[in-house]
């Protein structure tokens, strides 16, 4: 049950003061402005713009800056905000085909067209503390080598030719939306996806890795990685046909997945699938595990009681929004539902030690 | 798209929208009250408040449905632009807008499910006049009794009987809006 | 280059640089205000499936009338809504016989930056680009 309570208010305002002055910090120190968060601490803005649901590199900048470097905290900033803006139309899908490529590597095939592009990656590093970063200075400039930029072909496509993989039909049907439907179950691949692109990167972390282990075993290989912008066009009403009005920054993961067959599909591989805002890696790759984890039934594979094949257990607990808003309630005031249980607890007591005395 | 379709459009859409949707609120809450919806100039054959509460009440992701001689070149593409909503056969409409007759027959509108009664369709009425005089209405929103210049009478009774399921109406003429949700009682007097 | 390319181009322009290559604007009235919201982007699974809904991005859009009668239209990416209103009258300036002058000026200068950003990542990209060598093991000899 929830009771108003009143009062505070000078106390609140005080903690608000003092909040924005422990956000600033030691103002001998100079004080971080948008560009420097948004260029170079890039991966937290696109987690901040993956989570949030809203591409937005500067407005995700500034809710890190307001939220002190809280991510979730940022996200839940982003989120509120994105409620306010009127949506002013759908994109047609992006076409990822068409991606001018960062980075796109393949574990399944080393020799593939277009071919293996490492991108500015921490794989190969050694982890190792770099103690030059702690003193201010130039880095170094990127190597180039001679390059015609255009479309890479998707890897999946060399095992759809021969029948090996299942094939991905299109589907123009307006998918279910989230943001306007309340999630409800069964939900379909679509919806399924829209939750998990937006949902806590170290829960579906968490739900992947668990497939790995055994949870729901679905022998994931990446086929595909790859990052990079692609052009959003959208139909313009009045103009009657579509332009494109900007461009994203996007990962994307195809898995490819051991599958014995069923009895209505042949033994081939199958997919799974992320797809996700900004660099962010390690969440599509975890997106990916985690839908074909979700696929289970539409395959005619064993559900074999694994948390990550779980939907409703998945996609209720994913969002860290909605998690930490229940989550972090319970610290404010509950003093009336205490008082009961208070109450019910000393009633209890005297009740048991009566019954106790009787027996003496 | 013709030119004239692009005008006519709110000029500073937070604060006008937020007027017109005070409005609408008002009519709505008090049947048989007399509330103004201005700032916008629909085309022909629109009355001032039924294209501000389109304007307001109405955007990309609620259908419209423009019966009769609203369903012109002119408003739908008045509607596209300025507003965006999908315009949809009646049967599908969020919202429906035209004359008392040509709405008819209202059967195909939607009235909600018993466990989504707003699932419904609002209907915006054109009339040509619009009076404190009239049938009598009582229910929620209103003191005693109140007296509305409604095109008939029939069919709000038997609205009313589907209660809490059942369509809502705003009637506009002019720049002028009053509100017969479908929780009022109406009597011929 | 058609009206869907110069819109495409206008809707990427860094705000900043487009206002240096177009400082002052002629007369115009807003059909439609520069308004800042958010667009749906969808995705499709697999790359090629079932669209779904992957996340919004902010989009300010705007619509004007010159003095002379032209219309334009502009949705531009981020919420900046001087781009996006100068964006709308470079539009409509295409429309007139400003057009050649706004073509070499603006739009081609505009979207010769965008392609020699797009191919300076390239070239780092082409840069990182490996032969992966499967070793042959000992035991297969």
């Amino acid at each position: 049950m929830y009771v108003a309570v009143k009062g505070g208010e000078r106390a609140i305002d005080n903690a608000h003061a003092w909040l924005a002055e422990e956000r600033r910090g030691d103002p001998a120190v100079a004080e971080l402005t948008l560009p420097q968060i948004r260029e170079q601490l890039k991966l937290a803005v696109n987690r901040v713009m993956a989570e949030g649901s809203l591409f937005d590199p500067d407005l995700a900048a500034l809710a890190i800056k307001q939220a002190r470097g809280d991510l979730i905290e940022a996200i839940f900033l982003i989120r509120a905000y994105r409620t306010t803006l009127p949506r002013l139309g759908t994109s047609v899908p992006v076409d990822t085909a068409q991606m001018a490529v960062d980075r796109r590597i393949s574990a399944t095939f080393k020799d593939l067209p277009g071919g293996q592009v490492l991108g500015p990656t921490f794989d190969y590093t050694h982890r190792l503390l770099d103690f030059a970063l702690a003193a201010e200075g130039e880095a170094p400039a990127a190597a180039k080598a001679p390059a015609t930029p255009g479309p890479v072909p998707h890897v999946t496509g060399f095992l759809n030719r021969d029948g090996l993989i299942e094939e991905e039909p299109r589907d123009d049907a307006t998918p279910a939306d989230l943001t306007r439907t309340p999630l409800e179950l069964p939900a379909d691949r679509p919806l399924r996806l829209q939750a998990i692109t937006r949902g806590d990167e170290g829960f579906i972390l968490s739900m992947a890795y668990s497939t790995q282990r055994g949870y729901g075993r679905t022998h994931a290989f990446v086929g595909e990685l790859r990052i990079g912008r692609v052009a959003v066009e959208m139909d313009i009403p009045e103009l009657g046909f579509a332009v494109e009005i900007g461009e994203v920054e996007l990962t994307e993961c195809e898995t490819v997945n051991q599958f014995k067959g069923s009895k209505t599909e042949p033994p081939q591989f199958t997919r799974g699938y992320g797809l996700v805002f900004g660099k962010t890696e390690r969440k599509a790759i975890a997106m990916s595990l985690v839908d074909r984890a979700l696929r289970w039934k539409e395959l005619g594979e064993d559900n074999i009681g694994a948390p990550a094949q779980d939907a409703e257990f998945v996609l209720y607990h994913c969002d860290n929004i909605q998690a930490t808003g229940f989550l972090e309630h319970i610290k404010l005031p509950h003093y009336v539902d205490f008082q009961s249980e208070l109450e019910l607890v000393r009633r209890l007591r005297a009740e048991a030690m009566t019954m106790q005395e009787a027996a003496e | 798209m013709t030119p004239d379709a692009l005008m006519g459009g709110f000029a500073a859409a937070p604060q006008q929208s937020a007027r017109a949707f005070r409005g609408v609120l008002e009519a709505m809450a008090r049947p048989g009250t007399l509330h103004l919806l201005e700032g916008a100039a629909p085309p022909a054959p629109l009355s001032v408040a039924a294209g501000v509460a389109l304007l307001t009440l109405a955007d990309g992701t609620t259908s419209v449905h423009l019966a009769g001689a609203a369903n012109c070149p002119a408003v739908r593409d008045w509607v596209t632009f300025h507003i965006g909503a999908p315009l949809v056969r009646a049967e599908d409409a969020d919202f429906a807008l035209g004359r008392w007759e040509d709405l008819h027959p209202l059967n195909r509108f939607r009235i909600g499910l018993p466990d989504y009664p707003d699932r419904s369709a609002t209907l915006i009425v054109e009339v040509d006049r619009l009076k404190a005089q009239g049938p009598r209405l009582t229910g929620p929103g209103i003191k005693d009794a109140a007296h509305l210049s409604l095109p008939e009478v029939a069919a709000f009774r038997a609205n009313r009987a589907l209660f809490p399921l059942g369509f809502d109406c705003l009637l506009t003429c002019g720049a002028r809006v009053a509100g017969l949700p479908r929780s009022t009682i109406v009597e011929d007097v | 280059m058609d009206r869907k390319g110069w819109m495409s181009v206008l809707a990427k322009a860094p705000p900043a640089r487009l206002a240096a290559l177009l400082p002052d604007l002629p007369n115009h009235s807003y059909l439609r205000p520069p308004e800042i919201g958010s667009v749906m982007v969808q995705g499709r699974v697999g790359g090629t499936g079932a669209a779904f809904n992957l996340g919004e991005m902010t989009v300010t859009r705007c619509s004007v009338r010159l003095e002379d009668g032209p219309v334009g239209h502009a949705y531009v990416q981020g919420r900046d809504k001087t781009h996006a209103t100068r964006a709308a009258v470079v539009d409509a300036l295409m429309q007139t016989d400003a057009a050649p002058r706004l073509q070499s000026d603006v739009v081609t200068v505009l979207a010769a930056e965008a392609g020699a950003l797009r191919h300076d990542r390239a070239e780092k990209a082409a840069a990182t680009k490996v032969d992966f060598f499967t070793m042959v093991r000992g035991e297969d000899q």
